[in-house]
């Protein structure tokens, strides 16, 4: 489906109501990859430069005359309606790069903590950033060729989340398995938000 | 990341040398814009319907006018403006600001942080996701 944005002839354009959703995980997990999947758009990159004073402990071995590093985002978008655009982040891999990681995560509808079984650990952190500010996440398991299936609850048993965290089962490039997990995302952070209404209300 | 530049002669070529024109040179040294808080990557530029022609306003770098144009068609977000005129999100935001203060844009502000939308607009988002 493609919605027209651009504006009418006398009319004012549509200023859409816009969302987004982070994808996390580590390096080569397939955020990029997940992202492309439901893209309307090939994903784009933005990039924010970061000077050396800023990063007083940033290893520069080899690179003595480098004054500045650049932080690079893939994203995409999928326009649900004229009015309704989601946007989806991929988040910078690095840890030295987290406080990159507070601005996306304002406003952010939820996140998904995408996992390669053959490494486990690499999500360990961002399954903690998420967990520490309350955001909604749903953990997708990138099923990688070659790599052996675990069901889900031994997945959701070694990352040590909590009963409530989705863990789905997905392929990061096929686009019906990630619409899902986008979904999942969505009715989880409803859920969430559901509750903490009910909380707030006794 | 940093070892992408280096050739095997020891030269650089095109991207890899790196910008002809330093990206802040745009912004005359600034990073922030003054009365203007730190812009959202998803906020939604749209050009004023009633903006003269930027290209009058001699104060402006074609940068600014380049935002004018793009966002008078289709309103763009932040990140979508910095990907498509291959500049940093930091220098996009500064020149948005400028565009803010001149009046020939304005920014529609996402969400407000810590608030969920409304159980609606997730609804629809469900029903748009599952329609694709």
């Amino acid at each position: 489906m493609v919605f027209e944005r651009r504006a009418e002839r006398g009319k004012p354009p549509v200023e859409p109501v816009t969302l987004k959703i982070l994808v996390a995980g580590g390096f080569g997990v397939g955020k990029t990859t997940m992202v492309g999947a439901v893209s309307e758009i090939r994903p784009l990159r933005t990039e924010e430069l970061l000077t050396e004073a800023g990063r007083p402990i940033d290893d520069t071995d080899g690179v003595e005359g480098k004054r500045t590093t650049t932080v690079a985002m893939d994203f995409g978008r999928i326009t649900l309606r004229a009015d309704l655009v989601l946007y989806l982040f991929g988040t910078p891999g690095q840890e030295r790069f987290w406080f990159m990681w507070d601005e996306l995560s304002e406003g952010a509808l939820g996140a998904v903590v995408l996992a390669d079984t053959r490494r486990l650990e690499d999500c360990f952190a961002a399954v903690d950033y998420f967990e520490r500010r309350a955001i909604p996440f749903v953990v997708g398991v990138n099923c990688f060729e070659g790599a052996a299936r675990y069901p889900a609850e031994s997945v959701r048993k070694a990352l040590d989340l909590d009963p409530d965290v989705p863990v789905l089962l997905t392929d990061a490039r096929d686009r019906e398995s990630v619409k899902t997990v986008l979904i999942g995302v969505v009715q989880h952070a409803m859920q969430l938000a559901a509750e903490r209404r009910r909380a707030l209300a006794t | 990341m940093s070892g992408e530049g280096q050739r095997s002669g020891g030269h650089w070529f095109d991207d890899e040398a790196g910008p002809v024109v330093r990206p802040y040179a745009m912004t005359r040294g600034r990073t922030s814009s003054p009365g203007q808080h730190v812009l959202d990557l998803i906020a939604v530029v749209v050009t004023e319907p009633d903006a003269g022609d930027p290209e009058d306003d001699p104060t402006l770098a074609p940068e600014h006018v380049e935002i004018v144009g793009l966002c008078r068609d289709e309103p763009q977000s932040v990140a979508e403006l910095a990907a498509g005129l291959d500049l940093p999100v930091g220098v996009v935001r500064v020149l948005i600001g400028d565009l803010v203060h001149a009046e020939l844009v304005h920014v529609t502000r996402p969400v407000p942080p810590a608030e969920l939308p409304d159980e609606s607009i997730l609804r629809d988002v469900i029903d748009g996701l599952r329609a694709l």
